[in-house]
């Protein structure tokens, strides 16, 4: 396996591995995107140190996401 | 033979599909994983150099299907949209919610991958041709969605509001499938047809099996993303704090 005609890809390098590396980006970020939210929803479903319940932080823009 | 039935609509209560996308959750993402790593490992080491293209071609394979995958996962939202807004099923407005942000980040690959292609390919990033310019109608109508929901507070109001959107827009997604077919267009035509594919068969199975891959994917993380949205708007429900101990 010739690893750097692998990268070449015929002279398309940047076209391709741009096109996939994108793509996994923006996917990655996706899930990234999930996890934050998962933290959030369990930092805010937490009971607080004081015992109260905040539900005061609402993003509604996050809650889309 | 047992006369038991499955009571489907019990899954339509938010309380019931939220253990029942918890199960179904880690074997969605198996196979996500696996056929991603299948479709690469064809796309790239058996299906051979394009005898025009050369090596660019190969962004067909993450290309198309997420092409598909913006048109696929629309209809759907707005399908769910409109059961929600039509039967008040408040379950149905989650998903179409939970279904969006998943099409859009689709809808924007297919656009930057279509022009990573078209340089190569045809010498230009862009062209407002019919296919080009309505996938970019479909991105802004993604965006729309997503924008006017986050701006009306009332849940159930936004609900419905992006439900119009999403059905008005839905015109758009035959326009982009036969663009090619109606206008001159710098884009290629259909090369899959219900009768016939003009592809090397390796191609056609990378292809394929990314497309399933994208599939494997929108299904996890859009399961994912609904139970968020109902822990975030069942909130104040009993069975709520039980479900997520």
């Amino acid at each position: 396996m010739n690893w750097s005609k692998f990268f070449w890809m015929g002279g398309y390098g940047l076209y391709v591995w741009g096109s996939y590396g994108v793509t996994f980006i923006l996917l990655g970020g996706e899930v990234l995107m999930l996890l934050k939210r998962k933290r959030d929803l369990a930092h805010r479903e937490s009971p607080r140190e004081f015992g109260e319940r905040s539900s005061q932080l609402e993003n509604s823009f996050q809650e889309i996401q | 033979m047992s006369n038991r039935k499955i009571n489907w609509y019990k899954y339509a209560a938010p309380a019931n599909f939220y253990p029942l996308a918890g199960k179904m959750i880690p074997w969605f993402a198996v196979l996500t994983a696996l056929l991603f790593i299948a479709g690469l490992y064809v796309g790239f080491f058996v299906a051979p150099t394009d005898f025009q293209q050369g090596e660019a071609y190969r962004i067909i394979f993450i290309h198309v299907p997420a092409a598909w995958m913006g048109m696929f996962l629309y209809v759907l939202m707005a399908i769910y949209a409109g059961v929600g807004w039509a039967f008040n099923a408040r379950l149905a407005s989650m998903m179409a919610t939970a279904i969006s942000t998943t099409g859009a980040i689709f809808t924007f690959i297919s656009l930057v991958t279509g022009s990573l292609w078209g340089r190569p390919a045809w010498g230009v990033w862009w062209v407002w041709d019919a296919r080009l310019t309505s996938t970019l109608i479909l991105m802004f109508l993604y965006i729309g969605f997503i924008s006017l929901q986050a701006s009306i507070d009332d849940p159930r109001r936004a609900d419905r509001a992006g439900a119009v959107l999403a059905l008005v827009g839905v015109i758009n997604v035959p326009i982009i499938y036969f663009s090619v077919q109606w206008w001159n267009s710098l884009h290629q035509g259909a090369t899959l047809t219900a009768r016939s594919f003009k592809m090397a068969p390796s191609m056609l199975a990378a292809m394929l099996i990314l497309l399933a891959a994208c599939w494997m994917y929108s299904i996890t993380v859009v399961l994912v993303r609904v139970r968020y949205i109902i822990r975030e708007r069942e909130r104040e429900s009993p069975w709520l704090a039980e479900a997520i101990a």
